[in-house]
């Protein structure tokens, strides 16, 4: 009776309260979905009462449910405490259906960094749903949730997003509270809404966003405004000549994205190639030297001593070498040594430092384009979604899934992936960047050309 | 060869906020183990740090204190490394961008003043508390580390002066100049067997008259100064005898047992630590307004070291320091400006009063001051007794005023004269040279005369009588 | 070419508490190598002008008000405590 490859949380509000359908009945219809793409980590109960029910990303603290960050050194990890976005999802009435899938500690693109094995792209279950957040796009685009959280620090939400075929947002940094979410890099996570479409897409951020005491790098945001405008006039759209033109994008990608810029100007938007002399070319770099930096500090706390796996050891120093080792998966361990080696003694300036300058540069040159632009247009990803196991044993191929993704990170910009269409039956995703707190633009814009496009979001598969 | 001992310091204290620096757990001793932790200080996955805005307005007002530059921006970093009471394996400290740097604390000797350059103040958090013990019941290894995270977190000031100390005595008054500022401003309790202040001091010797640095070692663990004072001398002894037999002092550190301050301490080569340091990404910068500081600044009032070289003016330097190190030059000067003369009031503080454990804020000044100029007139017995009462609430000096002590030498003489006739066998060793005796004689014609007499005449006059 | 040694890579892993296999270190020394190497191309930029940015938002002075809230029970506390004694954590010796 509920198709929950189709109902949108709006729709299932309207429902809900039109009484058409009991809450436990829309809980349920999702619960007992089975979940053949290894979506969720952990199912939970119906809590009860008729609030919409949502999937949370594993590396998002929730009281009282298994959190493990898809690691093993937090295999039976559960919080005392809810991070602030779910204290926030909780007060609105939303009910947790399940902890999802992430590669661990959402470090990947791919979600086969999973400790509990990778999660299957709806669409094609031989594929990728992308990373970090596999888990949650699969539930939203595989009808096990209507929609999702997740976390993002180099594209964790974006790809995802344009990999399986839904609306993810990348918030402005500093919109969205870390408090209780699992760190992975400090300066760059932010946690986002995963939806079926971009007014879902709007509505959650608007659950979840604001200034946050617990998190003091939070600011107060503009009132959100849920977009119904089908007119893109007055729209000015910039086209990054390096992030559309890059080395390694499939033609497939680049003709859908083509298709969706010119269906833009049909709509009244004003398009302009233009571009980002620096942000792509360096862009990975600087991530891969902030991220890990960041991240080796934020992990060294699972030591054992108080949470976690523990390995035993004749000594502390043995104890927490054998439960690090033990705990951590090779990417994390990546990760960890390098960060560990940009700010070593002796290295701390020619990296560690030498990023963070980078960082200024890209976020002048995205400052510079938003003089002249609303958004920034590109593809999310360069590729659509790759066969599990195709990059794995290649950590560079991996980092460069995130390249067109990194940059508007790194200047902490807010970015929406709609899709735009399909290149060999497998969803493509369009990405809209914005201006910092521009997160209204992108939610006009997203809307209209979505419509537009009228993407059908049920993997073909499926329907 | 002569030798330049050179001293530097560095300085921990607790602040005495109500709550932790970087979460809101109450801050201080009192629960049991681990009652007083959040997610915050215990670094549970996804916890953020918060400052405490009052400890940093108050390491301001320390940074004042000591004549420090306020940054204009001041940074939090994070200093990494791995221990138990090291919950999220880094420290939240200071690094390149301190709240304060380029101060001083000007010690006043008798000599003179002596300034020491305090290099920067910065604020951190302080670690939980190991304890070791010996397991029971366990398999593997007879020992383990027991945490508890009470402690974790709570705020931190860091001093550290200029190596411009040069001898262990001055060390020892700057650690006690520096603790009493601490205290007068409201910062910390700064006690040392507490642990709200903590001291570590490095030690190195050259020769007299040259500016090099030499190799110098660390000094931890010793919690009193006088403590420190001797583990510093044994220090610079050592290391001179080193360089006076050809030898090389090595970089060491040196653990003081806090229990045994005779015994030698244990002596390690601590590997270079790599903090690997960077700005704290969950903090943002601190950018103190300029209201705060002046309004800290107003606090601040006139400091110990300042007091003690004003009232050197008007009295000995011994006395000024006593009395403001004794925490009685308040007292003091309201004293004297009831009336009393300076050097007999500072006397009187100084000794006397002390030994009544009186606290100085109870007494009712101008009452006190005609006790002080009443003294050479009214028998002992009877100053000693109202100095008791000082205190009371609504305490006068009048009852006390009324007795006259007797200095009529002939009133007197008939008392002496029986009390010695009375002690022959001391009266005999008196004369044979025990000088000290005459104590004995005194003593016991105060007892006689119910301590009206006046001690000086009745010293004049036994010392006549016996011959 | 930035190569990173096997020293390097036991240096790193000793700082990180990484106890590494032989294979580990070789498999890593490998990786981290190319990783470095892609990474460098920071250096190429001239940057001398050019400050860090440590936070994306211009934002200073956050701080909170020295007010208690309630800690933690002591269930909580423990909850997940691989080695719980009496009131304390408990470690192998540190």
């Amino acid at each position: 009776m509920i198709d929950t490859l189709r109902l949108t949380a709006e729709e299932a509000k309207r429902l809900l309260e039109a009484r058409e359908i009991s809450g436990a009945e829309l809980f349920a219809a999702y619960a007992e979905r089975d979940d053949d793409l290894n979506a969720y980590l952990h199912r939970c109960d119906d809590p009860g009462g008729d609030g919409i029910p949502l999937a949370v990303k594993d590396v998002i603290g929730t009281k009282g449910i298994p959190t493990t960050a898809g690691s093993r050194i937090l295999e039976n990890y559960v919080p005392v405490y809810d991070a602030t976005v779910i204290a926030n999802a909780k007060q609105h009435g939303l009910r947790i259906l399940g902890k999802t899938n992430t590669d661990e500690f959402a470090m990947g693109s791919s979600t086969e960094n999973s400790a509990y094995g990778p999660t299957h792209n709806p669409w094609d279950l031989s594929r990728v749903p992308g990373g970090s957040g596999g888990g949650s796009a699969a539930a939203v685009s595989g009808g096990l949730a209507p929609w999702a959280l997740g976390s993002d620090t180099g594209g964790s939400i974006k790809q995802p997003a344009a990999l399986c075929g839904h609306v993810g947002l990348r918030p402005t940094y500093g919109t969205v509270s870390r408090f209780g979410v699992v760190a992975f890099a400090s300066s760059l996570d932010q946690v986002g809404p995963v939806a079926k479409n971009v007014r879902d897409c709007a509505y959650l951020y608007s659950i979840i966003s604001g200034r946050d005491a617990n998190d003091s790098t939070t600011v107060e945001v503009p009132k959100v405004e849920l977009p119904n405008a089908d007119s893109l006039a007055g729209l000015r759209i910039g086209v990054p000549k390096e992030m559309n033109g890059a080395e390694g994008i499939e033609i497939g990608v680049t003709d859908a994205v083509n298709r969706a810029i010119s269906l833009a100007e049909s709509l009244g938007a004003s398009v302009e190639e233009c571009s980002l002399p620096r942000s792509v070319d360096y862009g990975v770099a600087c991530y891969y030297l902030v991220a890990p930096a960041e991240a080796s500090s934020n992990l060294a706390r699972y030591d054992g001593v108080r949470y976690g796996l523990r390995v035993d050891g004749d000594d502390f120093r043995e104890m927490v070498m054998r439960t690090r080792d033990a705990g951590f998966g090779d990417e994390p361990k990546r990760r960890i040594m390098i960060g560990t080696y940009a700010l070593s003694s002796g290295y701390y300036d020619a990296y560690y430092a030498t990023a963070q300058k980078v960082r200024t540069v890209i976020k002048r040159e995205h400052d510079a384009l938003f003089e002249r632009f609303d958004v920034l247009v590109s593809p999310t990803s360069p590729t659509v979604a790759f066969p599990i196991g195709a990059k794995v044993h290649d950590p560079l191929a991996m980092y460069l899934n995130d390249l067109l993704t990194i940059p508007s990170c790194m200047a902490g910009l807010p970015g929406l992936s709609i899709p735009c269409g399909l290149s060999e039956g497998l969803p493509v995703g369009l990405q809209l960047i914005g201006p910092q707190f521009g997160e209204n633009t992108l939610f006009r814009a997203a809307h209209a050309l979505e419509q537009a496009i009228d993407f059908d979001p049920v993997p073909e598969r499926l329907r | 060869m002569s030798w330049q001992p050179v001293i530097g310091l560095e300085i921990h204290v607790q602040l005495k906020t109500e709550t932790k620096m970087f979460c809101r757990c109450r801050n201080g001793f009192g629960g049991g183990p681990n009652t007083q932790t959040c997610p915050v200080c215990l670094a549970f996955p996804g916890s953020l740090p918060v400052p405490n805005r009052r400890a940093i307005e108050e390491t301001i007002k320390l940074g004042l204190a000591l004549d420090c530059t306020i940054a204009d921006r001041a940074v939090f970093h994070r200093k990494n490394y791995f221990y138990p009471d090291n919950p999220k394996a880094y420290q939240i400290s200071q690094y390149d961008e301190p709240l304060c740097s380029n101060g001083k604390l000007a010690v006043p000797t008798a000599e003179g003043e002596q300034t020491i350059g305090i290099t920067r103040a910065h604020l951190e958090e302080d670690a939980a508390k190991n304890v070791h013990v010996a397991a029971s019941g366990r398999l593997h290894g007879a020992t383990a580390t027991l945490v508890d995270f009470n402690r974790a977190g709570t705020p931190l000031v860091e001093i550290v002066t200029e190596p411009d100390i040069h001898d262990a005595e001055t060390a020892k008054r700057f650690l006690q100049l520096l603790r009493q500022t601490v205290v007068e401003l409201g910062l910390s309790d700064a006690e040392l067997e507490k642990g709200s202040m903590r001291f570590d001091v490095n030690v190195s010797v050259r020769p007299e008259g040259s500016d090099e640095l030499r190799t110098r070692t660390e000094l931890k663990n010793m919690n009193s100064f006088n403590f420190a004072a001797k583990g510093i001398e044994r220090e610079i002894a050592r290391q001179v005898r080193i360089y006076e037999e050809g030898g090389v002092v090595e970089q060491e550190t040196l653990h003081f047992d806090p229990t045994q301050e005779d015994s030698p301490p244990m002596r390690s080569k601590e590997e270079a630590q790599d903090y690997r340091y960077f700005p704290e990404p969950d903090l943002v910068p601190v950018h103190p307004p300029e209201d705060v500081v002046e309004r800290m600044r107003e606090q601040i009032g006139e400091l110990p070291g300042a007091r003690i070289r004003r009232i050197a003016d008007t009295l000995s330097f011994y006395d000024a320091d006593v009395l403001v190190t004794g925490g009685l030059d308040l007292l003091w000067s309201a004293v004297v400006d009831a009336g009393a003369d300076p050097k007999e009031a500072a006397n009187v503080l100084a000794n006397q009063f002390v030994a009544t454990g009186i606290a100085p804020e109870d007494v009712d000044a101008a009452e006190l001051a005609k006790l002080v100029a009443a003294r050479a007139e009214i028998p002992r017995s009877a100053f000693d007794e109202a100095l008791t009462h000082a205190g009371d609430p609504g305490f006068t000096a009048a009852p006390y005023l009324g007795q006259k002590v007797v200095a009529d030498a002939s009133e007197l003489d008939p008392v002496i004269e029986r009390i010695i006739e009375a002690n022959p066998g001391q009266a005999e060793q008196y004369r044979g040279g025990k000088q000290g005796l005459l104590g004995f004689f005194v003593g016991q014609v105060m007892k006689e005369t119910g301590g009206k007499a006046d001690p000086r005449v009745v010293n004049e006059r036994v010392r006549a009588k016996l011959g | 070419m930035t190569r990173i040694t096997r020293d390097e890579v036991l240096h790193v892993a000793r700082l990180a508490r990484l106890e590494l296999t032989d294979d580990e270190v070789a498999k890593f020394q490998e990786q981290l190598s190319d990783i470095l190497e892609a990474v460098s191309k920071v250096s190429e930029l001239d940057l001398a002008d050019v400050p860090p940015t440590a936070h994306p938002l211009e934002i200073a002075n956050a701080w909170a008000e020295d007010e208690p809230r309630p800690c933690l029970q002591l269930d909580d506390v423990f909850a997940n405590a691989p080695d719980r004694d009496d009131d304390h954590f408990r470690t192998p010796p540190a």
